[in-house]
């Protein structure tokens, strides 16, 4: 009899999720999918409302990434007033989106998925967190709190708070950056790196050792990654242009304005999630799968440009292939980026341009249409408005970074179900809680943020069902 | 001048005949809560927070709109009155769409403040979410209905101060507005010599400059009454 396993809800994920697993009449996987259970509907709601307050609104997304929605929504209101910010505000923003990706980078790897490698997969389900770990290692646990702390505290002392600061506005920046402040960054930048100089060495130990099965089982297939770059063609996390990159090195596009983001991309929709489906237009739905976030930045990018974020590129590389195909690999790419953003926050810190006291541009409504773009620390985050003469919107698109890693996260969760399941389920099975753990573990490389994707908002849990062919719940292990 | 005494709350002050309940408690180093009273601007008793109580009596005075009589015996902090204040800012919050998250005046807000005073944590009264439109039409200047409590200060000081009267209020109840001109978009009206003292006395984010973005307006409802004092006393200091 065929039946399906719920995994519900899907646990140390922001949001809310389901996975299950559905099986034919004798008992073997036919399909996995990944339920995103949660809607919010923000699009709809900014309708009527003046495209100055998108950043306050849209930054209210998200408690995890504010920022990326701010940046994004203040990039779109510059393109509505047609004005060039001043170059201190494009600095600042730099620092600001910097300081965002650091932190929420640290928050991935030591409060969310390091307790699954270093206390292990089958480890107590009630110690597998940040208060096992900080039993476990209470000095890696106190230095990554500390990590994602410095880039709370740099959000702060731009924005005069930590989370929800609408300090970037269309025109530039409210605040210039005060020397104390500056200070205080260069202070704190040593222990940043010593932290994640550790968290490298420590993870590449363990890519090299215990985790090598997940690197291979765990979302490796070939799709396309997409991400932005600088005209050079660096690592890029704020303006530039987006490229696609395939799994076997080829650049499928470059140089592509955000502006135009509806020629390449398409978003499908599915019944059973919230969660909408973009792919790549010219490849068509499904196969038209990429990926964005740490991972496809470092794949699509030629090189970083700082000099110790540049050697750790080439180690990854070397480890995870010139182009990584291994979803896995997302939380070595974290750990890199976080190189990358130390290195540009302490070249930004001695800019002595960044202290400049002009950084707003002021003007009027001039346009009533523009796509901006940031990176979020979860990928490329596209915001699309329309307007009236009088600038209030008649139309919004969100285009989130979790909602274009849907179709990977879901081959992920396949991946892992056909390598750790039995084949075929034996009827009454138990769905193991390392099996449980592991398909979480898949969906937790992307560092999803369905409150973002689905503009919906709350912690994620996770629930697994094993449902048979003519639809009964046959098993279902929750996690709230 | 003549001088009248009364007591309130226990406390005997004297005050120039003439003058206001409001006066008189805040002589007597008192204070109530207010929104649609603003010095420099005739009273009108529109959003009854000053409400008090007068022994001998059964009615309310909105004591903003009440002149001090000598001998009154005034009561403006009791329980009742403290029951009746914190329901009437329940019901501002549930019959507008007041979202201080990202409002322009997040942080200057009148109605925030006085939702802190009479102890609002929540509203006891479902929130009625109407549909209302923002007014953008204006070049500087917007209005976003949403969040208008209908003090009407932003009538009288276009009337009383600018003189220049592009402000009225619309419908009854429920569907009570402000319009601009003859119930014009605001930027279409010729008389608007867009001084902006409307937007400086609003005591919340319902007018506000166009490129103020969350928490970022700074109101000056002072300047009503300097203004005032300017033209009817010479007097150019604040």
């Amino acid at each position: 009899m065929a039946r399906t396993i719920v995994i519900d809800p899907v646990t140390r994920i922001e949001g809310h999720a389901k996975i299950t697993l559905q099986l034919d009449d004798d008992g073997h996987l036919v399909d996995s999918r990944f339920h995103v259970v949660e809607y919010r509907g923000f699009e709809t709601f900014c309708e009527g409302r003046p495209f100055t307050e998108m950043a306050g609104i849209t930054a209210r997304i998200c408690g995890i990434c504010p920022v990326s929605h701010l940046l994004a929504a203040a990039k779109t209101g510059d393109k509505l007033l047609a004005v060039a910010i001043p170059p201190a505000a494009v600095k600042l923003r730099r620092l600001l989106n910097l300081a965002q990706i650091t932190q929420s980078h640290a928050l991935s790897f030591f409060h969310l998925s390091s307790p699954d490698f270093l206390l292990g997969w089958e480890s107590d389900p009630a110690r597998r967190n940040i208060f096992g770990l900080m039993a476990a290692d209470p000095e890696l646990a106190r230095a990554g709190i500390r990590l994602r702390q410095f880039g709370q505290q740099i959000l702060e002392l731009l924005g005069g708070r930590k989370i929800h600061a609408a300090w970037a506005v269309p025109g530039g920046v409210r605040s210039p950056l005060r020397a104390e402040a500056r200070d205080w960054i260069l202070a704190r930048l040593p222990e940043a790196q010593a932290t994640i100089r550790l968290a490298l060495e420590l993870h590449k130990r363990l890519l090299d050792g215990p985790l090598q099965q997940e690197q291979r089982l765990f979302g490796s297939f070939p799709s396309l990654f997409m991400g932005l770059v600088t005209p050079e063609g660096l690592w890029e996390h704020l303006d530039g242009q987006l490229r696609f990159r395939a799994s076997d090195g080829t650049i499928v596009a470059d140089g592509l304005r955000e502006d135009d983001y509806a020629s390449f991309l398409a978003e499908a929709v599915e019944p059973w999630s919230y969660l909408k489906f973009p792919y790549y237009r010219p490849l068509g739905y499904p196969d038209g799968m990429y990926r964005v976030g740490p991972l496809a930045r470092l794949n699509v990018c030629d090189r970083i440009g700082s000099p110790w974020a540049d050697r750790e590129l080439t180690e990854f590389r070397q480890r995870s292939g010139q182009v990584a195909i291994s979803s896995f690999a997302y939380h070595h790419a974290r750990l890199v980026e976080i190189v990358a953003c130390l290195e540009a926050i302490a070249t930004l810190v001695e800019d002595p341009e960044l202290m400049s006291a002009r950084v707003r541009s002021h003007a009027s409504l001039n346009r009533n249409e523009a796509v901006g773009v940031s990176e979020a620390p979860r990928g490329t985050l596209f915001h699309h408005y329309r307007v009236d003469d009088d600038g209030l919107l008649t139309k919004v698109n969100l285009i989130i970074a979790t909602g274009q890693n849907n179709l990977a996260m879901n081959r992920t969760v396949h991946q892992i179900a056909r390598a750790y399941i039995p084949d075929p389920v034996p009827a009454g099975v138990e769905i193991p809680e390392a099996l449980l753990n592991r398909l979480e573990a898949g969906i937790r490389c992307f560092d999803p943020c369905l409150s973002c994707s689905t503009h919906a908002a709350g912690q994620m849990p996770l629930a697994i069902s094993l449902v048979a062919a003519d639809g009964r719940v046959l098993a279902e292990r929750c996690r709230g | 001048m003549s001088v009248i005494t009364l007591q309130v709350d226990g406390r005997d002050v004297a005050v120039p005949a003439g003058s206001t309940l409001l006066q008189a408690i805040r002589a007597a180093g008192l204070s109530v809560p207010t929104l649609c009273d603003l010095e420099g601007l005739e009273p009108v008793g529109a959003c009854r927070l000053c409400l008090v109580e007068l022994e001998g009596s059964q009615r309310l005075l909105p004591a903003c709109a009440s002149e001090a009589s000598e001998g009154q015996v005034i009561r403006t902090d009791t329980a009742q009155l403290q029951g009746y204040r914190r329901m009437a800012v329940e019901l501002f919050f549930a019959e507008g769409n007041h979202v201080c998250a990202f409002c322009v005046a997040n942080g200057t807000c009148e109605l925030q403040d006085v939702a802190v005073a009479v102890g609002m944590d929540h509203s006891r009264f479902p929130y009625q979410y109407p549909q209302r439109a923002v007014d953008a039409s204006h070049p500087r200047f917007s209005l976003d209905h949403n969040r208008c409590i209908l003090c009407t200060r932003c009538v009288r000081v276009c009337d009383q101060i600018e003189g220049a009267h592009v402000w009225d209020v619309a419908e009854r109840g429920s569907d009570c507005r402000i319009v601009a001109g003859l119930d014009q978009h605001w930027g279409e009206v010729d008389a608007c010599t867009s001084c902006g003292k409307c937007v400086d006395v609003c005591p919340t984010g319902a007018l506000y400059a166009k490129e103020d973005t969350t928490a970022e307006k700074h109101p000056h409802p002072e300047r009503a009454g300097q203004l005032r004092r300017a033209r009817e006393q010479r007097q150019w200091t604040p």
